[in-house]
């Protein structure tokens, strides 16, 4: 057991049907899909009450998601404890400045990465919202929902993806 | 049986938690908290990305169903539109390979100490988030209702019981990871 859980990396298949069966669990007991991308939605409601006081909380965005601690904000924090259990357990945990694969292809000067992918970030977290949903929400627990809106939006996250990724390398 | 603790607060607050450990914890065991392999995965030379979520979509869709049938679980589809669905996604998508993450893996990432994911993507992702609140009424009222068709699911569509769609799909899903294995990828 022990040795399992310490090892680098586990089959994509074996972590695959992990992630459906963690699915029906937060159907089950929560009765919710597995979804993340709401929950920055609800922090940047939070930074932005912070400085801007409780009036951003009456924006029609925010009256739809309120900007508060809800399960998947909780859900979220956790994954970032669990990644870095797994990652620990394995030896894994390592503070990385920049990627292996962009500094072979940019150059290892994390000003450049970090710019990149700050702005990677915006339009992420526009199309997230403006799709309503990410490779989370979509991509995997909308689809296995069979929901039409989630099928399309997954293809266009890989066509979009796709195209990006052979333009800029 | 469930319902009572579906209403429970701060027993969900946990529950979410303890989902998230896991959750986080998966996706870092299966190696796609790596901006490496989600770039490659978009650059289709490792495709770790797509075995990880197909599998996950079979067991789940099996799973979810099986748990609807038996009246323990009820769907929840998000609502879509062309304009909401398609655009968003590919506006999604281009975020998506310039970051390397997306927003439930950067997390993972963030955990293993990926600097890239903390410093700059989540800080990118919290503005994106934040200028689309700013612009959704006006969004609202124009494009994300075009071609609105709402919380749709396949079998609503096509007027059949869900099973007879779920099946074929799983089956498709299965032969395709077996053609991606064959073929070496």
């Amino acid at each position: 057991m022990i040795e399992w859980l310490t090892l680098k990396q586990w089959s994509p298949y074996m972590v695959g049907i992990g992630i459906g069966l963690l699915n029906c669990i937060a159907f089950l007991l929560s009765d919710k899909p597995l979804a993340c991308s709401t929950a920055y939605s609800r922090t940047s409601g939070m930074l932005e009450g912070f400085c801007l006081g409780p009036k951003v909380a009456d924006k029609p965005y925010y009256k739809k998601f309120p900007p508060s601690i809800e399960w998947d904000w909780m859900l979220v924090l956790g994954m970032i404890i669990g990644a870095f259990i797994s990652a620990a357990l394995s030896g894994q945990f390592y503070l990385e400045w920049v990627p292996p694969r962009w500094a072979e292809a940019f150059g290892n000067i994390p000003f450049g990465r970090w710019a990149v992918a700050f702005i990677g970030g915006i339009i992420l977290g526009i199309g997230a919202r403006w799709a309503g949903g990410c490779t989370s929400g979509h991509g995997i627990s909308g689809t296995l929902q069979l929901a039409v809106s989630s099928w399309l939006a997954a293809i266009c996250f890989f066509v979009g993806g796709i195209i990006t990724a052979i333009l800029i390398f | 049986m469930f319902r009572s603790l579906h209403a429970r607060k701060r027993t969900q607050l946990a529950i979410g938690l303890l989902l998230g450990i896991g959750f986080g914890f998966l996706l870092q065991k299966g190696g796609v908290t790596r901006y490496d392999v989600i770039i490659g995965q978009l650059l289709l030379v490792d495709f770790t990305v797509v075995k990880v979520m197909l599998s996950a979509v079979v067991t789940g869709m099996v799973g979810v169903h099986f748990l609807r049938s038996v009246g323990l679980a009820t769907l929840h589809p998000k609502p879509g539109s062309l304009g909401s669905s398609v655009i968003g996604g590919l506006i999604f998508g281009v975020g998506f390979a310039l970051l390397g993450y997306c927003p439930g893996t950067i997390a993972g990432a963030v955990g293993q100490g990926s600097l890239d994911g903390l410093f700059g993507g989540m800080a990118g992702i919290l503005l994106g988030a934040g200028l689309f609140a700013e612009v959704y009424p006006k969004l609202d009222r124009s494009i994300l209702r075009k071609a609105d068709f709402g919380e749709l699911t396949f079998p609503q569509l096509l007027k059949v019981n869900p099973w007879i769609i779920v099946l074929p799909v799983a089956v498709g899903i299965v032969l395709l990871l077996l053609l991606i294995e064959k073929s070496g990828l």
